[in-house]
């Protein structure tokens, strides 16, 4: 094996050589390539739109969006699927950025839902998400005709999420089918689709929570004060630290909620969001604590928890 | 499974957080592609890397330990390949059957791992994940040694460009961790390798089920004394053979906010810019000085491979998408026919005569395929008549496009040299492409294509493509 074989082209005056300080940071590199993907969707889509979710991923995408497309505004609309349950605080940073930034924010309940009162409490996490964020996210696709969505899922927070593409197919019936993915080598993205069909767009996919945390540090992204360490109102269930956001939870008789110094670690509906025991209230201090945590961000998810396999059935349900 | 470090919290927050943000500032990313046939053990060495690096957390341990019980193949012990093989389906059949990656950190770089299944069906999955790669890690089973698949496995990365190979020879337990065993296969190996052009072979024994020689060295051969697997990966050159190719951006977006404003969005493929370097749009062939690099950030005084800029230039010239900005002094050739080496995706045959959509950097063409000038044996190299090609062949055909575009050859550069084809109907993605310097015969000097005259005109190239493609 001779190592004689990098010695070849003749050099040019445009050839700089390439130094260690020329080389781009990990962050920078995984920047650039969310921007090149949100430039090459909007480039060959006709009516993309980013899903919203209010979470730090949510944020993260949010801010690459903004960067991908300035000076100019960004091209697209944001779509936030409201089950209704989501904390008070989370819904109230979404208006406070919106107005902000000034963005074009669809907000979407599924009224059939609505109407019947289904809910994490009455129902159960399985159903509440089936109808209340799979089946809204669906209407909210068709009524809209959008033919390519964002989202801020990434790789490193699931085994099936690995094996996700950054673009991603689904049916008219918004089904996802992990035998046929298309390959996605190089940067060289296929965003062709036959009628009906669309695209998920997943342009955090090579991130990781250590990345997020990281990026929003260095960049000073807004993020919902939740993440941070505070005294809140907590009962426990099933060994998850549930905040009592408001009266719609109900305790059980001489359950009384505690005051505990408590954060999240991702946000979702409130009653299927576990809490963690935390005084990091500033970001180095929770970047801290992500290094040196025992557990997955996901622990706190209730509904990845409804059996093996949860994630990826629901995905193929449409779910984001 | 999230990235975290193996060490504990910081003792002393504030000193401990800026000792690892100027660690982690400077650490490098490495992407690595594994390889092996199935049952070689491969998603056991990544659960084990994994693992042994501490990047699973105890909610996935008692996961993993409640799997293992249900589909895991190691007996009462805990089956590692069930942290990586992700679906449903996997997990019944025992199987990987789709690229996965995988992220993990130690101290000294993160890596990306391209996890590819080893049954013949999914070539292109393996395309895909060494597109991407700097470092190929190969399995073999220490008791079965090479075999056809080893030989296909080698090929397709050396085509894909990758130059730096690991021989890891698994289930070294199984046999007994004979040195000859284990002699024998890497003499194999290099007498295979040798026209595949690598410039690193590192053949190291090891054991994914126990951990030796993983992520610690192994006690149990004391003839090795090379290292485990992940301190050469800590330590292999990350972009080494990065050629110092010219500047090149395709245009993805113009960014025309107002009247005042008109930039050229695009991710930089390779080489560097500065404010006043003269710049050439191709195919159209108009030139012009870059007056600015805008970023969300601010202007740049220089920008460089893999980072993601708009382009003010200094005339009104019109770029739009799909065209490239080059460096004027090194220019792409452009060209309506291709000579590629294709790895055929799609399920459906393809003859000569069909037209599919080509994906060249930010360009969208019609092509037809003119000629299938051979197929290529996977585990040979060897070129071969053929009149079709099915699923998961490798062939070098001729494409005739029906509009001019700006490539460069794969070899010099596997941005601007890269192409997908796209079946009109079904819209998959048919086939990925590697472009081929053009033949000297064929390299016809004009003032349409001096890079392509230089190239040729530059000797050693043919050559080295002669080695590349096995011819």
């Amino acid at each position: 094996m001779s190592a004689a074989l990098a010695a070849a082209v003749p050099p040019s005056a445009t050839m700089r050589a390439q130094t260690a300080a020329d080389r781009l940071s990990h962050l920078k590199r995984l920047e650039a390539e969310s921007i090149h993907i949100f430039r090459e969707t909007v480039a060959e889509t006709e009516n993309p739109v980013m899903l919203y979710s209010i979470g730090k991923d949510s944020s993260v995408l949010l801010h690459l969006a903004l960067k991908a497309f300035a000076p100019g505004r960004l091209p697209f609309p944001l779509l936030h699927v409201d089950t209704t349950w989501k904390f008070r605080e989370m819904i109230a940073f979404r208006d406070a950025r919106a107005k902000e930034l000034g963005l074009d924010l669809l907000i979407h309940t599924n009224p059939d839902g609505l109407a019947r009162g289904v809910g994490p409490v009455s129902h159960g996490s399985e159903v509440h998400t089936d109808v209340m964020k799979t089946q809204a996210l669906r209407q909210a696709l068709d009524r809209h005709k959008f033919d390519a969505a964002f989202g801020g899922a990434r790789r490193d927070e699931e085994a099936s999420r690995a094996k996700e593409r950054i673009i991603s197919l689904r049916t008219a019936q918004h089904r996802w089918d992990p035998k046929r993915q298309r390959a996605e080598p190089w940067h060289l993205y296929n965003l062709r689709k036959k009628r009906g069909e669309s695209l998920r767009v997943f342009p955090l996919s090579n991130w990781t929570e250590l990345d997020i945390w990281l990026y929003i540090e260095q960049e000073n992204i807004p993020i919902v004060p939740l993440y941070f360490a505070k005294e809140r109102p907590v009962v426990e269930r099933d060994g998850q630290l549930i905040m009592v956001d408001d009266a719609r939870l109900p305790l059980a008789p001489g359950e009384t909620p505690q005051q505990r110094l408590v954060r999240f670690r991702t946000l979702g509906c409130y009653p299927l969001t576990g809490a963690v025991e935390s005084d990091a209230a500033t970001l180095p201090e929770i970047i801290g604590e992500t290094l040196a945590a025992r557990t997955s961000e996901r622990q706190g998810r209730v509904i990845d928890k409804d059996g093996a396999g949860a994630m990826e059935r629901k995905k193929q349900e449409g779910y984001f | 499974m999230t990235v975290h470090q193996a060490p504990t919290a910081f003792t002393d927050r504030a000193s401990g957080y800026a000792a690892f943000l100027t660690a982690h500032r400077s650490k490098a990313v490495l992407r690595f592609i594994a390889c092996g046939s199935v049952d070689d053990g491969k998603s056991t060495l990544i659960g084990r890397l994994l693992h042994d690096t501490k990047q699973i957390f105890d909610d996935q341990i008692s996961a993993l330990q409640r799997d293992s019980r249900k589909h895991g193949t190691q007996g009462q012990e805990v089956d590692l390949a069930l942290l990586v093989d992700g679906l449903q389906a996997e997990r019944e059949q025992g199987i990987t059957i789709d690229v996965a990656y995988r992220f993990f950190s130690t101290d000294k770089r993160s890596f990306i791992v391209a996890d590819t299944p080893g049954h013949e069906q999914y070539t292109r999955n393996m395309a895909t994940g060494a597109s991407t790669a700097d470092v190929a890690v190969i399995l073999v089973d220490a008791r079965q040694g090479l075999t056809r698949q080893t030989r296909r496995h080698a090929l397709l990365v050396s085509n894909l460009g990758i130059r730096r190979v690991v021989l890891a020879v698994n289930k070294m337990d199984l046999a007994g961790w004979a040195q000859g065993t284990f002699d024998g296969i890497v003499a194999g190996f290099s007498d295979f390798a040798r026209d595949l052009k690598f410039s690193e072979v590192k053949a190291i024994p090891l054991s994914a089920k126990n951990g030796d020689n993983v992520v610690d060295a192994g006690v149990a051969a004391p003839w090795y004394t090379g290292g485990p697997l992940l301190t050469y990966l800590e330590t292999v050159p990350v972009h080494a053979e990065a050629l110092n190719a010219p500047f090149r951006m395709a245009v993805q977006w113009v960014n025309r906010p107002n009247s005042e404003f008109r930039g050229y969005s695009g991710r930089i493929a390779s080489g560097r810019v500065r404010p006043g370097d003269s710049v050439t749009v191709q195919p159209s062939g108009r030139t012009s000085t870059v007056a600015r690099i805008h970023t969300a950030d601010g202007d740049l005084p220089e920008a460089g491979e893999d980072e993601s800029v708009t382009l003010v230039l200094a005339d009104q010239i019109d770029a739009s998408r799909g065209q490239v900005i080059v460096a004027t002094d090194a220019p792409m050739r452009v060209t309506e026919t291709l000579d590629a080496r294709l790895f055929w995706a799609a399920e459906t045959d393809l003859s000569p005569g069909a037209s599919l959509f080509a994906k060249i950097g930010t360009a969208t063409v019609t092509a037809t395929v003119e000629r299938i000038v051979s197929r290529i044996d996977p585990e040979t190299g060897k070129p071969g008549p053929a009149e079709r090609l099915s699923a998961n062949d490798i062939a070098d055909v001729s494409l005739r496009l029906d509009r001019p575009v700006a490539v460069d050859a794969y070899a010099e550069n596997r941005e601007t040299g890269s192409l997908i084809l796209i079946d009109r109907e079904t819209t998959d993605t048919a086939a990925l492409g590697l472009v081929q310097a053009p033949k000297a015969t064929a390299a016809t000097p004009g003032a349409a294509m001096p890079g392509a005259a230089k190239a040729a005109d530059g000797g050693g190239l043919l050559a080295r493509l002669g080695r590349l493609f096995g011819r």
